[in-house]
């Protein structure tokens, strides 16, 4: 079986399990485990969105979940003025994450590497401490939703399935869109900026631009995450943006391997299903957490999930690069 | 204008700035030398604040309290480097966000461990738990005490950079690694020293500020972004950079916090003042760094040499 | 409130699915959500052990039934508070959620519970959303509102005659509660204000603060410093020498969690100074005076006020067993019984308002050494008797 039909093999059988999980859940009547997958499923289109700029553009963001923050208060603050349409919603999440991605894009895409790194961080920052000093929004204390986001008759998002289904295929369609965007030019152009900008730059391309526009679509689509998140919690809070938020993604990214299409959702499964191992386990899970985390990268090798599944198929060459 | 709250206020700023500096120094040496991103760097922070307050309360001695609180950081820190850190350098950078926050967690629990929810306290003896008083003028005499050792430990750093042998490879290290190595250096023993020695400066910092704080488990989490920002601003490598860096941001974030509300109800209203100045006072040392690096992408005084991406 | 109908079909579902098992239930499950890791760790730690000595109290028996508790961590976040809330209602089923330190655990997780038809008891926040607008007939609380501490303070420093006040709080919604409910209360003049940065990367060196405060030439300084920023807050107030020249009010800031770190670290500037609460551990109350007993005599300290809420919450919800005979299958009645507030509780007697928080007494607490030399707090006056919160109006229950 070559490397690529047998990865293939891999994520359509967790696609179809995923498809599957709902109907199996409610068979078992233990309606606590559909939330947990929701939330998973939710943090992956987060993670998904993260890919896009680490895993293609080398462009790692340690402010990202202040898109999760911004879609959430997009569900959140209109709420709180009973606007309960999800179009309207929706419409924000997207517009508002993709504004912020833009402005602070432009500044931080002037810089690499560390510098990167903490200048995306600091922006999430301020973002953080605004919504902390507006009391009318509940400052830290946050705000309830009750209601989630209304689409007419066409979709309840109230029904615990129907929400999954929706977080489900945004996702897919997510991967799907990404999948043909990396392919094409502009993936190829991305791609070619982290490993030689200056080559890139030479053969015409005005990279700058392309970076920004990967940067924007990723806020975008981190934004939708943020939407799905405030709906799934019933609630909105500044600590959605927390810095250690963006750095838990970073960390399921990891985990499935930076770069791999399905990554962010075997990740995000595997950071949450340890998490909730561990610490219904141990009160010192935190202790077990770390030790994993260290011994997962100076022990497991590259590509995380992702790269190990490569190795199963061509064991002397280890991942295949892409 | 109140001219003895505004001296006041620059000490305290002078304070937290060195402070800042010695987090930081360490940690764009670290970062500078070898390319290493350390999250971990404030887990010393607290371990020389815990050790400290151990040995204070074993001895009764501040002075023993400090010396052992700086051996045991530079020990541990060298262990981790021994164990961990010198088998990542030729691994990326997502891959050392992982592992240093994986070593704050394994810091954190076993200091829980160790100390305790709760953490410890460090009693001051009488004669640093007063004040010194000039006319109107008071501060307290700890206080001042941090200052001097801020600056001592600022002023032996920078003898030890510029003017020792290994000073020079540092500075060697830090603007171009690949020439060091060529030249038959030691390579792998020089970064665990300045591993040790970046850990033992925020294990100093630990105890210097656990008198006034008391030292508690997570307190280098409180701390280690902003050492970041002093980095970033200062400019990677830089030790130079991290001292006027941190002092800018200590100046600035003190001020901030003291002015700030005055400044803003100038030209708002109270109630909207005191709500907008505390949000923005935090956000202060955020907005300098994105100023700087729109600026100078590379902060204020890169080290940057031909290694630098 | 408005609630969609799904949510009540929701509700009334799960009350029905449970009554069959409820009635023949053997033993009742409690969730205890409180803070166990993160800096913070040491009150949830507190809570824990108040929790499990009053089960011990209780033989591990309510009313027959086999007392379970389950603890669970909300790592000081909201998010994980209300997933870990989650898990208690939908997988574990328990019958009573308890606990939760922070506000905006409680309000981002009270919905969950609520809605489940199930009764929450806060052991220690008290928003005033829950205590006003968003009361709700199956929350408790054995605590306070937020705001009745300092309304109380408030009280003290207008008898004390202090004319002029500095006030210090962390910048996130309690304090800025705390702020406006000794502004409430205290008739002299504000003279200075700060909001100090709060959170993970939350700000311990108070020095800038402290000049401005002295600068001021205040007559009081009234602060609000939970966990371990008190303790730093304190040290740094006694090393500025201010103890003389501004005097310190404080609510829920000097405490048996931070009280043995400050003789350990000899600062006798906090002899002295005075704080407002409900209860204190030489309040002379048979159950009190087991409690502080028993807890000093297992753990080698006195419990913190968060102990005393905890083990408050516990005897709460025997006495709705106890009046029900153990039934848990007719809220309404569990409900009724609650609301009595029918046992000993570790404050003495007190009743419930209609948004379900205690009408209860405020003391001026002083840090005194006890017999043995261990510093405490000790009560020095009655500042109100049977204070109802500002917010009671505001719940149409």
């Amino acid at each position: 079986m070559t490397p690529v039909s047998r990865s293939a093999g891999v994520y359509a059988l967790i696609v179809v399990l995923l498809l599957a999980a709902p109907p199996v859940i409610s068979f078992t009547g233990q309606a606590f485990y559909l939330d947990l997958l929701t939330r998973a499923l939710i943090l992956a289109i987060a993670v998904a969105s993260l890919n896009l700029i680490v895993g293609c553009g080398g462009m790692i963001s340690l402010g990202h979940a202040a898109y999760i923050g911004i879609g959430a208060y997009s569900v959140g603050i209109p709420a709180y003025y009973e606007v309960y349409n999800g179009f309207i919603h929706l419409g924000l999440a997207l517009a508002c994450s993709a504004a912020f991605a833009l402005l602070t894009g432009a500044v931080c895409l002037r810089t690499r590497g560390l510098y990167f790194i903490l200048i995306t961080l600091a922006f999430s920052q301020m973002l953080y401490f605004t919504l902390v000093s507006i009391d009318e929004y509940g400052a830290d204390d946050g705000l309830l939703i009750h209601r989630r986001s209304e689409f007419g008759g066409a979709l309840d998002l109230e029904h615990p399935a129907a929400l999954y289904y929706a977080v489900l295929a945004a996702l897919l369609l997510f991967l799907f869109a990404m999948h043909r965007l990396i392919h094409a030019r502009f993936g190829r152009v991305i791609f070619g900026s982290k490993h030689n900008d200056s080559r890139m730059q030479a053969l015409g391309f005005d990279t700058y631009k392309y970076r920004l526009a990967c940067y924007v679509i990723s806020g975008a689509m981190c934004g939708v995450a943020g939407f799905f998140l405030g709906n799934f919690t019933h609630f909105i809070s500044p600590e959605m943006m927390d810095w250690t938020r963006s750095a838990e993604l970073i960390f399921m990214l990891v985990i499935g391997g930076a770069g791999a299409l399905f990554a962010p959702v075997t990740g995000t499964a595997a950071f949450l299903l340890l998490e909730e191992f561990l610490s219904g386990w141990t009160l010192h899970w935190h202790l077990m957490f770390g030790l994993l985390l260290i011994a997962l990268v100076m022990f497991a090798g590259r590509g995380g999930l992702h790269g190990a599944l490569m190795r199963l198929d061509h064991r002397p060459g280890g991942p295949g690069k892409r | 204008m109140d001219w003895h709250l505004l001296i006041s206020q620059l000490l305290n700023g002078l304070q937290l700035g060195l402070l800042l500096f010695l987090l930081a120094a360490g940690l764009s040496l670290i970062f500078g030398i070898m390319d290493f991103i350390n999250l971990s760097h404030g887990s010393f922070y607290m371990v020389g604040a815990l050790v400290g307050a151990s040995v204070a309360a074993l001895t009764g001695s501040l002075l023993i309290a400090a010396l052992a609180a700086v051996v045991a950081v530079f020990v541990v820190g060298a262990a981790v480097e021994w164990l961990v850190v010198c088998r990542l350098y030729n691994k990326d950078h997502l891959d050392h966000v992982l592992v240093t926050y994986g070593l704050i967690l394994v810091f954190d629990s076993v200091a829980r461990m160790i100390w305790g929810p709760a953490g410890a306290a460090i009693a001051l003896p009488e004669a640093l738990n007063g004040r010194i008083e000039i006319g109107d003028f008071v501060i307290p005499a700890y206080r001042l005490l941090i200052i001097a050792c801020g600056l001592l430990a600022a002023a032996g750093l920078y003898f030890l950079v510029t003017r020792s042998r290994l000073g020079m490879l540092i500075r060697a290290g830090a603007s171009n690694r690949v020439m060091v190595t060529a030249l038959g250096v030691n390579i792998d023993r020089l970064y665990r020293i300045v591993f040790a020695i970046g850990a033992a400066l925020a294990g100093f910092a630990g105890i210097l500020i656990a008198p006034l704080t008391e030292a508690h488990i997570g307190m280098g989490n409180e701390i280690i972004i902003i050492a970041f920002v002093v980095v970033i601003v200062g400019g990677i490598g830089s030790v130079k950079g991290a001292f006027y860096a941190a002092l800018l941001i200590g100046f600035i974030d003190t001020l901030g916090r003291s002015y700030l509300d005055d400044v803003l109800k100038l030209f708002l209203s109270n109630q909207s003042a005191e709500t907008a100045a505390p949000a923005l006072s935090a956000m202060l040392v955020y907005i300098l760094m994105a100023g700087v690096l729109v600026c100078k992408p590379q902060g204020l005084f890169s080290a940057a040499g031909f290694n630098r991406r | 409130m408005k609630l969609s109908k799904p949510i009540i079909a929701a509700g009334i579902l799960a009350a029905l699915a449970s009554l069959p098992a409820a009635a023949f239930a053997e033993r009742v499950k409690i969730g205890f959500v409180t803070t166990l890791t993160t800096p913070a760790g040491v009150i949830g730690e507190d809570m824990m052990n108040a929790v499990n000595l009053a089960v011990e109290h209780l033989g591990g028996r309510m009313a027959g039934l086999d007392v379970e508790v389950l603890f669970e961590d909300d790592n000081f976040k909201p998010e994980v508070g209300k997933q870990k809330t989650d898990k208690l209602v939908k997988r574990d089923d328990v019958d009573f959620v308890a606990g939760y330190i922070w506000s905006n655990v409680l309000l981002a997780s009270s919905k969950t519970v609520l809605d489940a038809g199930k009764f929450l008891i806060s052991s220690n926040a008290g928003p005033s959303q829950l205590a006003g607008k968003s009361c709700h007939r199956n929350f408790f609380s054995t605590s306070w509102q937020n705001d009745q501490a300092p309304e109380a303070m408030g009280e003290v420093l207008n008898q004390q005659g202090v004319k002029t006040l500095y006030i210090m709080v962390p910048n996130y919604a309690a304090g800025k509660n705390m702020a406006s409910g000794v502004e409430r209360t205290f008739q002299g003049e504000v003279v200075g204000k700060d909001l100090t940065k709060w959170g993970k990367d939350r700000q311990l060196d108070f020095s800038a603060e402290l000049a401005k405060a002295r600068a001021s030439g205040a007559e009081g300084l009234f602060i609000f410093y939970p966990g371990s920023a008190g303790g730093a807050f304190i040290k740094q107030y006694q090393q500025a020498g201010l103890r003389d020249i501004l005097p310190l009010y404080s609510v829920f800031t000097v405490d048996s969690i931070s009280l043995p770190r400050f003789q350990e670290a000899r600062m006798e500037g906090v002899l002295g100074s005075k704080s407002t609460m409900f209860w204190a551990p030489d309040l002379d109350y048979p159950a009190n005076r087991r409690f502080v007993r028993d807890f000093k005599a297992r753990h080698g300290t006195y419990p913190s006020f968060y102990a005393a809420q905890s083990y408050d919450t516990i005897n709460l919800i025997d006495s709705a067993l106890r009046a029900t005979g153990g039934d848990l299958s007719d809220p309404d009645a569990l409900r009724a019984a609650m609301r009595k507030a029918d046992y000993e509780s570790v404050r003495g007697p007190y009743r419930y308002g209609r948004n379900h928080l205690p009408i209860q007494n405020f003391y001026l607490r002083e840090v005194v050494a006890d017999a043995d030399g261990d510093w405490t707090t000790s009560v020095a006056a009655t500042v109100y008797e049977d204070h109802q919160d500002s917010y009671a109006g505001e719940c149409n229950l």
